[in-house]
């Protein structure tokens, strides 16, 4: 089975047992970056989490919007790039871009 | 997203059809894409539903802008699948290596005693002649076909039928004396030089492989090679 299509089986299944459940897609990339265009990431409301949309370094913030979208309904797009040498900023260490798109699953 | 289009691309990677995902990046509206057919609460004018079609065609997301705005279009693929000749001791590593990028494997082998479930936990087995499984399969340019038993009654049915189809990878385990017996073989058949130069043989990559799974990553590592590469860049 591909990984999208696993990420994607889980969210139903998420879905199918009664959780709310968000899915986040890389939809742009500029420069080096971690993962590809489509790579994605399935969170549910407790906070479990399948797939990947960069190497870690921004997972964290992603999946707190993703729960923020799962409560409020409204998709979001985000932007990460380069970090700036700034403790606990969030950001890819590697150089590049990425834009992220985060909805909920209804 | 909509469960109902989510269950939708569920169903669509699982039947092995490609869909495609167009998403509006500010209201999220969207539209799944089927050939000629579409369903979903986004509207799009004829020019972007041109773009999505093409995006469905040649297997490419991209991003498009649209009268109302950026329109994210993602294509859906079913995963690769590995056809695997011989539930042989190679066969067992590469199912494993295989399954873990992401191929969906079938190992075929009409000897019953080799294709068991406790030596192949977790890929599809059976046990009917290579010719009749493949005609069953169908092999298309997602998938690869390795031939591993050594026994020209099983692999040279299978390679003639991976050859008339549109394999991206065929390889065949065995010598460079075997592999020349093998293509005189097919040869006769009606193939030509050109078809049998698409047969890996000896299969796998030349790292010194010895064990099993040294041969299996040389196999997955091949595959890889020329899903990612293409032939020509392999040859260079």
């Amino acid at each position: 089975m591909s990984d999208t299509a696993e990420i994607l089986e889980q969210a139903a299944r998420w879905r199918e047992a009664g959780s709310g459940v968000a899915l986040a897609t890389v939809v742009t990339t500029w420069g080096s970056s971690p993962r590809p265009v489509g790579a994605k990431l399935a969170v549910n409301d407790a906070g479990a989490m399948v797939g990947s949309v960069s190497g870690g370094c921004v997972e964290g913030a992603v999946v707190e919007q993703a729960l923020e979208a799962i409560r409020d309904g409204k998709p979001r797009l985000l932007d990460f790039g380069v970090t700036n040498d700034q403790a606990w900023e969030v950001g890819l260490a590697c150089g590049g871009k990425i834009q992220i798109f985060v909805e909920r699953v209804e | 997203m909509k469960g109902r289009i989510l269950d939708r691309v569920v169903a669509a990677e699982r039947e092995h059809r490609s869909v495609a995902l167009a998403t509006d990046l500010a209201t999220g509206r969207q539209l799944l894409f089927e050939g000629e057919h579409a369903e979903g609460d986004l509207a799009l004018d004829d020019a972007a539903l041109d773009r999505v079609r093409e995006a469905w065609r040649t297997g490419r997301n991209r991003t498009i802008e649209t009268a109302s705005g950026r329109v994210f279009v993602e294509v859906l693929t079913p995963p690769n699948r590995c056809f695997m000749i011989g539930a042989v001791h190679i066969a067992q590593p590469l199912a494993r290596m295989l399954t873990m990028a992401d191929y969906a494997v079938t190992v075929i082998d009409p000897r019953g005693a080799f294709a068991t479930r406790a030596r192949f936990p977790d890929v599809e087995l059976t046990q009917e002649w290579p010719d009749e499984a493949l005609e069953r399969l169908q092999p298309d340019r997602g998938s690869a076909l390795v031939a591993l038993t050594h026994d020209p009654k099983i692999d040279d049915p299978a390679l003639a039928a991976a050859l008339r189809s549109d394999c991206f990878y065929i390889g065949a385990l065995g010598s460079r004396r075997n592999h020349a017996g093998r293509c005189a073989r097919l040869k006769q058949l009606g193939f030509s030089d050109n078809d049998l130069a698409r047969i890996h043989g000896p299969i796998g990559l030349a790292i010194g492989a010895v064990s099993p799974a040294e041969v299996a990553i040389s196999i997955a590592a091949e595959m890889t090679q020329v899903l990612r590469h293409g032939e020509a860049a392999e040859a260079a």
